[in-house]
């Protein structure tokens, strides 16, 4: 059995490895997460680009507050909603490394609202990684601006209703509007085929940051399937019926 | 080569830090400290040392592009006025817990809420009691005249690094618009990046294959190991506090009565002793440059020799307590001081002195 186990560990049958850039840290995301993916595919980027030594990522408050435990990166801790100021700094001081940030909808669409806008207004030339999975995933589930209408939260018990707790805000597309950003897409991790896209989407943005062309922001819809009580595979299902109906994948803008 | 000029309190802080080699600088524009930005941007830095002077959309946003800046070893800089310096604290909190060095001045002007554009020295306690939440504390220096305000930005940016710790100039709406005679330094080279390796091997400039990977962060879920983070962050403040006291000391050697004041109330005093001299009255000064780590020691020597102290402060009392904590209620310690935009006058001060201390004798 050792050998023949032996055997298939030879390089040359190699057909996937784990990216370098990825430690080999437990992750402590629920099973079914959708960050998990997006870490794997920011780090394949990365040693893909060969800049590991030439990146600097900004973590947000969320879920992915510790996203500098899996990502061999040099890596700094914004308070929430701050990362697009902290990276506007960093990249202006440091124009010859890459810098990017890695925000939930909590973190980019209420509390960092204005931070987002005015970065990316200002053509920043940063990358804005926004995993949408509207929801407060790590206050445990409390509606977030992003939280669509009828969805149920820990703060809207009964379903958002826009009567009482304001509209769902697609920021993407308010993004989109501004003359500083050079990239803005909507994509998703929840097939294989989702995350070729993804990992496209966000190679991308990086090579938009190398050209100097000004923000990229892409926006990954993704599943708390914890923060929803729903399974992973159900969750998946209820993020294509009713997620992607009000927030459909694609390129919003490529300049 | 150094440079005599008559300039504004503001625009010396400008001027000041172009010439110290400042990497950066980010700010929002709010009375009476606009000057700051403005020169800067008149003065077009970027072209000349390559120091990035930016307008931010809020004083929110500019602290938190100090931490940016500042994580990456890189020397930043904001000024603000009162109500601005409030909507920092967040920043300023995150700053003292991940480590970060930083210069933020505070051109005081009179609160609370948007208060008044006049001067005041009403957020004596916002700077040096910490000011967001959480132990912290930043390094507090006090300028009194046109001149200290240029001295003081190398300063403060030398003690932000030394101890990685946010420093903040704390002046006031009078001597940021007053005019005086400065002596300018001539231009310091900025920090290259290969500087930043050498010299601040914490800082997040890329991860180098021969190091594991810098994190700046406030953020330790662990209690155990945060009580430690937190402990070496109080061991800092009491290094401080052991060698950073800088303090002015006019006529203390046979003073009975001692007035204590800084920033612009401790050129008022100066006036306010030297009308009690006139009359007899044994009064010295006692002028605080670092408010935090406040002259402890230096009070406390001078206690067995004094009948009474005064605090003459811009606020309605905030110094006066770290003054009656230091001298234990060994020596009487009253305040006087106007408020709310209004500067006292050397007379007011003077009365204050012998009514409050002497018994109006």
């Amino acid at each position: 059995m050792e050998a023949v186990i032996n055997e298939i560990k030879k390089p040359e049958n190699l057909v996937y490895g784990k990216t370098k850039v990825l430690t080999d840290n437990v992750m402590h995301y629920c099973p079914g997460c959708s960050h998990g993916v997006v870490h794997k595919v920011l780090s394949e980027i990365i040693e893909e680009m060969d800049i590991q030594d030439q990146t600097i990522g900004v973590a947000p408050v969320g879920c992915s507050v510790l996203i500098y435990n899996y990502i061999d990166i040099d890596w700094q801790e914004a308070a929430h909603g701050r990362a697009p100021a902290l990276a506007t700094a960093m990249k202006r001081l440091r124009p010859d490394r890459y810098i990017f940030t890695y925000q939930g909808d909590g973190d980019l669409a209420a509390i960092g609202t204005a931070e987002t806008i005015h970065a990316c207004n200002r053509g920043e030339n940063i990358v804005i990684i926004f995993i949408n999975n509207g929801i407060y995933g790590m206050t445990g589930g409390q509606m977030a601006p992003t939280t669509i209408e009828g969805m149920k939260s820990s703060t809207c018990p009964f379903g958002r209703e826009p009567v009482h707790d304001g509209n769902p805000l697609k920021m993407t597309e308010l993004l989109a509007q501004l003359p500083g950003t050079a990239y803005v897409t909507r994509q998703s991790v929840h097939t294989a085929g989702a995350v070729r896209k993804t990992k496209k989407a966000i190679r991308k943005a990086f090579e938009k940051q190398k050209e100097n062309k000004g923000t990229s922001v892409v926006e990954v819809v993704s599943t708390c399937n914890s923060g929803w009580k729903m399974t992973p595979v159900e969750a998946n299902k209820w993020m294509e019926e009713n997620m992607f109906p009000f927030y459909p994948l694609g390129d919003i803008k490529d300049v | 080569m150094s440079e005599l000029r008559l300039m504004k309190g503001n625009e010396a802080i400008a001027e000041a830090a172009i010439r110290c080699g400042a990497d950066g600088y980010f700010g929002y524009p709010i009375t009476p400290q606009s000057e700051v930005m403005e020169t800067l941007m008149a003065l077009k830095p970027w072209e000349t040392t390559g120091m990035v002077v930016l307008q931010a959309e809020s004083e929110v946003a500019s602290i938190n592009m100090l931490y940016g800046g500042a994580g990456c070893g890189k020397r930043v800089m904001t000024s603000s006025s009162s109500p601005g310096i409030s909507l920092m604290q967040e920043g300023l909190s995150y700053m003292a817990g991940a480590e970060l060095p930083c210069l933020v001045v505070n051109v005081v002007r009179g609160g609370p809420g948007l208060g008044t554009i006049q001067p005041a020295q009403s957020d004596y306690f916002q700077a040096v009691k910490g000011g967001g939440h959480g132990d912290y504390k930043l390094i507090v220096l006090a300028p009194s005249s046109v001149q200290e305000m240029a001295d003081f930005v190398e300063l403060a940016f030398d003690l932000a690094f030394k101890y990685r710790n946010p420093a903040m100039i704390l002046s006031d709406g009078m001597i940021g618009q007053m005019m005086e005679k400065v002596e300018l330094k001539p231009q310091k080279k900025r920090w290259t990046n290969e500087d930043i390796d050498e010299m601040h091997p914490w800082a997040t400039t890329g991860k180098k294959k021969d190091r594991e990977r810098n994190i700046i962060t406030s953020v330790e879920l662990d209690s155990e190991k945060h009580e430690e983070a937190n402990k070496r962050i109080q061991a800092k403040y009491k290094e401080l506090q052991e060698k950073e006291v800088r303090y002015e000391a006019i006529d203390t050697d046979d003073a009975e009565y001692l007035l204590m004041a800084y920033g612009s109330s401790a050129r008022i005093s100066l006036a306010a002793k030297e009308i009690l001299r006139a009359k007899g009255l044994k009064v010295g000064l006692l002028r605080p440059i670092t408010l935090f780590p406040f002259p402890v020691k230096q009070l406390q020597n001078l206690t067995g020799q004094l009948k009474g102290i005064l605090s003459v402060e811009m606020s309605s009392g905030q110094m006066v307590e770290d003054i009656r904590l230091a001298v234990e209620g060994k020596v009487r310690v009253e305040h006087f001081g106007r408020y709310g935009g209004v500067v006292h006058s050397p007379e007011e001060v003077a009365n204050a002195l012998e009514q409050k201390l002497t018994g109006g004798k």
